[in-house]
C-alpha cells in the first residue's frame, strides 16, 4: 500500500524533501513506518521518540494501523514559540 | 473565528468580531516576534505550518474553550511564513460576561496553541547560525 508522508521543520532538511510516497506492506502500522524511515535515514533515531504522528489530520498513537492512501505527518515538538 | 494567514493579521477586524454587549470582559493576547532568543539576536523569523491539521486543531481548541469558559466570542489567528520583528504572529481574543473566564480562557488558548498546533518557528540569527 502507498502512504503519503509529510515532513516538517528540521525533518525536511534530514529527508531532503517536504513530502514523499512510501510503499508499505498491507497491515503496516505507524511503528512499521517509523522503522522504515529510520532505516532510510539513520539520523532520525535521535529524535524519533520526541515526534508526534498525524494520520489523516488527527494525532495518532504509534500502534495505529495504516491504510492505502493515508496521509501521515511526522510532527516535531511545536513548543518554544512566542513566550 | 479561526484564521491562518501568510500576510499581516488584521487585528482591528478581529477586535470587531469580539463585539457583544452581553460581555463585560475581553482578553486579548498578541504574540509578537522579539529581537532575541536563547541569548542570540534574531535576524529573521519564519513560521512553517501543516495547515489542514492546524486549522482542525485550532477549531477544536476554540470549541473546547467556548464551552469550558462560557465564552460568548473567541477569535484565534496565526500568521505563517516570514514575520518581521515586532509584528504580530499570533492573536487570541475572547469575550465573556465576566472577567474571570476571559482571563482564564485567553491563557488556556495561547498555552494550548503553543503546545498542540502544528506550526513551527525557524529563526535565523544575526551570527548566521540556525
Amino acid at each position: 500500500m502507498k502512504i503519503r508522508v509529510l515532513y516538517f521543520a528540521n525533518l525536511r532538511d534530514l529527508f531532503g524533501c517536504s513530502e514523499e510516497d512510501i510503499s508499505l506492506q498491507t497491515g503496516a502500522t505507524l511503528e512499521s513506518l517509523a522503522q522504515e524511515l529510520s532505516r532510510r535515514v539513520p539520523d532520525l533515531a535521535g529524535q524519533i521518540q520526541s515526534l508526534a504522528w498525524g494520520v489523516n489530520l488527527e494525532l495518532a498513537p504509534i500502534g495505529t494501523a495504516l491504510r492505502d492512501g493515508d496521509e501521515v505527518a511526522l510532527l516535531p515538538p511545536v513548543s518554544g514559540g512566542l513566550a | 473565528m479561526i484564521e491562518i494567514l501568510g500576510r499581516p493579521l488584521d487585528t482591528s477586524r478581529y477586535m470587531a468580531l469580539l463585539d457583544d454587549n452581553s460581555c463585560g470582559g475581553r482578553c486579548i493576547f498578541e504574540g509578537r516576534v522579539r529581537t532575541h532568543n536563547l541569548g542570540k539576536e534574531v535576524a529573521a523569523l519564519s513560521y512553517e505550518c501543516y495547515e489542514p491539521m492546524a486549522m482542525r486543531q485550532m477549531e477544536a481548541l476554540r470549541g473546547l474553550a467556548m464551552g469550558r469558559f462560557s465564552l460568548r466570542k473567541a477569535v484565534l489567528a496565526h500568521r505563517i511564513g516570514p514575520v518581521p520583528m515586532g509584528e504580530v504572529a499570533v492573536w487570541i481574543g475572547v469575550a465573556s460576561v465576566h472577567r474571570d473566564e476571559a482571563f482564564a480562557a485567553c491563557r488556556f488558548l495561547i498555552d494550548e496553541v503553543k503546545l498542540k498546533v502544528p506550526i513551527w518557528k525557524r529563526e535565523t540569527y544575526s551570527s548566521g547560525n540556525w
